[in-house]
């Protein structure tokens, strides 16, 4: 693939991790609706430069790290008995603070859902939003991923 | 980043708990050409500043003059509301009831809109209050507030430089005692405004306002 196709795949995959319609001229990507806030997205991506031109990879590598912490104290926050809503409000703040940095907006809406569940006492609730801030979670770090390679690939064929 | 006029950039504390939202923070404030520190507590951050708690507003204290204690010149400190421990506004407060310290520039930045969290936080002396995730365009607004606070420190150095005799000691301290009860005259009139301004333009940052230059006649 020569630089001009790759380029423009970064291109079409960003929008389609960005826009609200889904891109029909990428039929081996999952269809990708409105994953990320775009204006948050491309400011990230504005703060590149030559000096750091990695700045959104690194800040959405902390994220996953970041997350995989409070994931895990929210599952022992909602094993223990009786369930500590303060303390499961308090991780899922931290997490939905991180996600609003990022542009995570379907990640975000998830944990709204779960918030809602928290602040009336409901631990069933929490761990079924929780289930799908998980799948979220994931599913937009495959495309994030995927970008990022090709991103990658697209860079190297530059210098060649 | 170029290294031409390093030496009048700004610098800029920055406080959050949260790594992801440092970097970040830290990234904006370079790009708008700002020197950045950034500790995770308000602690820290006292700590950085040289902060020590005996420094209380007194009128009878003999030096009164910012910036001579901290081992780098801060002039603005940005700061995240919600961390544990000593949050942002008790930073904030900690900040302006410190002799040496109060005068810098403090902004808050929360992730929650709050409109009496953000009166509480303008009324007790911040500049701005930030809405995350913050934008560049924010940064824009920092500015305003450093250049002021430099040139207030220019007028009391000079101030101070024509004064080094001591007969005139006692002098100096009447001044400052007099520029102490203007900027608490002002402070008083400014929470009164503030409290107004509040009222009548729900924006989620308020509109720029000054705390005021007290210039010692």
């Amino acid at each position: 693939m020569d630089r001009n196709q790759l380029q423009r795949q970064v291109a079409l995959m960003r929008s389609s991790l960005i826009e609200q319609v889904p891109n029909p001229s990428l039929p081996s990507l999952k269809l990708l609706v409105g994953y990320l806030d775009e204006q948050q997205f491309l400011q990230l991506e504005d703060l590149q430069d030559d000096v750091n031109p990695n700045f959104v990879e690194e800040i959405v590598t902390l994220f996953y790290k970041d997350s995989a912490r409070l994931f895990h104290n929210i599952e022992q926050a909602l094993k223990s008995r009786p369930v500590d809503f303060a303390k499961l409000d308090n991780y899922m703040h931290q997490f939905r603070g991180s996600t609003s940095s990022i542009g995570a907006i379907k990640v975000k809406n998830e944990c709204n859902q779960f918030k809602e569940f928290c602040l009336a006492g409901n631990a069933e609730g929490c761990a079924r939003a929780f289930q799908k801030v998980k799948q979220e979670h994931e599913t937009l770090r495959t495309q994030l991923e995927t970008y990022f390679k090709l991103r990658r690939q697209a860079g190297l064929a530059e210098t060649v | 980043m170029g290294m031409a006029a390093t030496e009048s950039q700004f610098h800029v504390l920055a406080v959050d708990d949260s790594l992801l939202d440092r970097k970040l923070i830290e990234r904006l404030l370079k790009t708008s050409s700002y020197q950045v520190t950034t500790v995770d507590s308000g602690s820290k951050a006292l700590e950085f500043l040289g902060f020590h708690e005996d420094d209380q507003i007194n009128p009878d204290s003999p030096s009164i003059s910012p910036n001579n204690h901290q081992e780098a010149e801060v002039n603005l400190i940005i700061t995240d509301y919600c961390m544990p421990g000593m949050t942002g506004y008790d930073l904030l407060k900690k900040i302006k009831e410190s002799s040496s310290l109060r005068n810098i520039p403090v902004v808050i930045m929360s992730s929650e809109n709050v409109p009496s969290r953000i009166t509480r936080c303008l009324e007790e002396g911040a500049e701005e209050f930030f809405l995350k995730p913050v934008q560049l365009s924010d940064l824009k607004r920092l500015r305003p507030h450093m250049v002021k606070t430099k040139v207030k420190d220019q007028n009391l150095d000079k101030k101070q430089e024509n004064q080094e005799n001591p007969e005139e000691k006692l002098d100096k301290q009447e001044i400052q005692s007099e520029k102490l009860q203007q900027q608490q005259q002002m402070g008083n009139n400014n929470n009164k405004r503030k409290a107004m301004e509040e009222s009548l333009s729900p924006d989620r940052t308020r509109p720029r306002y000054s705390n005021g230059v007290a210039t010692v006649v």
